[in-house]
C-alpha cells in the first residue's frame, strides 16, 4: 500500500500536511466571509414585497427546476414554473425567489403578465453554501402560494 | 467593467397568432457583488450588477426581472411571451452605474 503510494507520489505524511493546509485556509475564509442569510431575513425581503399576505403551501402549484447538487456555486440553474391559464382574469403577476443561506436573501423577482403565455421562466443564480430556495407567487387574485428546496452546494459560488 | 457588456437574444422572427414563443436572452457582465474583497488591497468591491431587465412588446413591458447580486455573471433570462401582432420586441437591462443597455428586433406574426 505504502508503495503504491509513494509511487503516485504521495506519502502519508504530504498527503496529511496538504489536506490539514487546506481546511484551515478554508476555515479561514469561511471566518473572515459575509454574514449570511438566515431564514428570519428571508421572511423580513418577503414581507416587504407581499405585505402581510399569508402564503399557501405551493408545492403542488409551483414547480421548481433545481439541481439536487450543485458542484458549481457560481452559477446554479434555477427554473421556475406556476400552473396558471395566464389570461388576464387569471395570471401570475410575480415569483420571487429566496436563498437562506446566501449573504443577501434575495435572489430575483419575475413579473409576468397574461401575454406571458406560460409563467415559466430560468435563469442561473449564486449559491455560497447548501441551503433552501425559497419560491413565492403572487396570483392576480391576490392569493399567495410558496414552496422550497434544498440544493447542495459542493464549491460555493461567492468568490473569496 | 473590462469590455462594454453585449446582450445576446434567441428569439423568433416569426409566429404564428397566439403561439408561445420562448425567448432566451444573455449579456455579457460580470455582476460585481458587492461581497468580494479585492485581494491586494482587502478592500470589499462594489457592487456593480444588472438590476432590471426588461421585455417591451410594440411598447408594452410584457416580461420583466429585478435581479440581486444572487445573479451569476452575464446574467441568463430564459421566459416566453404570446405572438399577437407583428412589431417589435426590445429588451432592456439597467446597470447599477445608471447605463441602459438595448437589442431590438422584428417579430412578424402571421
Amino acid at each position: 500500500m505504502s508503495k503504491q503510494m509513494t509511487a503516485a507520489g504521495i506519502t502519508r505524511r504530504h498527503f496529511i500536511v496538504t489536506v490539514g493546509a487546506g481546511s484551515a485556509a478554508a476555515a479561514a475564509l469561511i471566518a473572515a466571509g459575509p454574514a449570511k442569510a438566515d431564514l428570519a431575513m428571508v421572511e423580513e425581503s418577503l414581507s416587504k414585497l407581499i405585505g402581510d399576505a399569508t402564503a399557501e403551501d405551493g408545492a403542488e402549484i409551483i414547480r421548481l427546476d433545481l439541481p439536487q447538487i450543485a458542484e458549481n456555486g457560481n452559477t446554479v440553474p434555477l427554473g421556475v414554473s406556476i400552473d396558471s391559464p395566464m389570461t388576464p382574469d387569471s395570471y401570475v403577476r410575480h415569483l420571487h425567489v429566496f436563498a437562506d443561506g446566501n449573504p443577501r436573501p434575495d435572489v430575483v423577482s419575475f413579473h409576468f403578465s397574461p401575454k406571458s403565455g406560460l409563467a415559466e421562466a430560468s435563469t442561473r443564480m449564486r449559491l455560497a453554501q447548501t441551503q433552501n430556495i425559497v419560491a413565492v407567487a403572487e396570483m392576480s387574485d391576490g392569493k399567495v402560494y410558496r414552496t422550497q428546496a434544498e440544493v447542495k452546494v459542493t464549491i460555493g459560488g461567492c468568490g473569496g | 467593467m473590462a469590455k462594454k457588456p453585449k446582450p445576446r437574444v434567441k428569439a423568433p422572427k416569426s409566429a404564428s397568432a397566439g403561439e408561445v414563443m420562448e425567448i432566451k436572452t444573455l449579456i455579457s457582465h460580470e455582476m460585481e457583488s458587492g461581497q468580494r474583497k479585492d485581494r491586494a488591497t482587502g478592500e470589499l468591491i462594489p457592487r456593480q450588477i444588472i438590476n432590471k431587465f426588461e421585455c417591451k412588446y410594440n411598447g408594452e413591458i410584457v416580461f420583466s426581472v429585478d435581479l440581486h447580486p444572487a445573479i451569476s455573471a452575464n446574467p441568463y433570462v430564459a421566459f416566453y411571451v404570446t405572438a399577437e401582432e407583428s412589431g417589435e420586441l426590445e429588451f432592456i437591462w439597467h446597470d447599477d452605474n445608471g447605463e441602459i443597455y438595448t437589442h431590438s428586433q422584428e417579430l412578424a406574426v402571421t
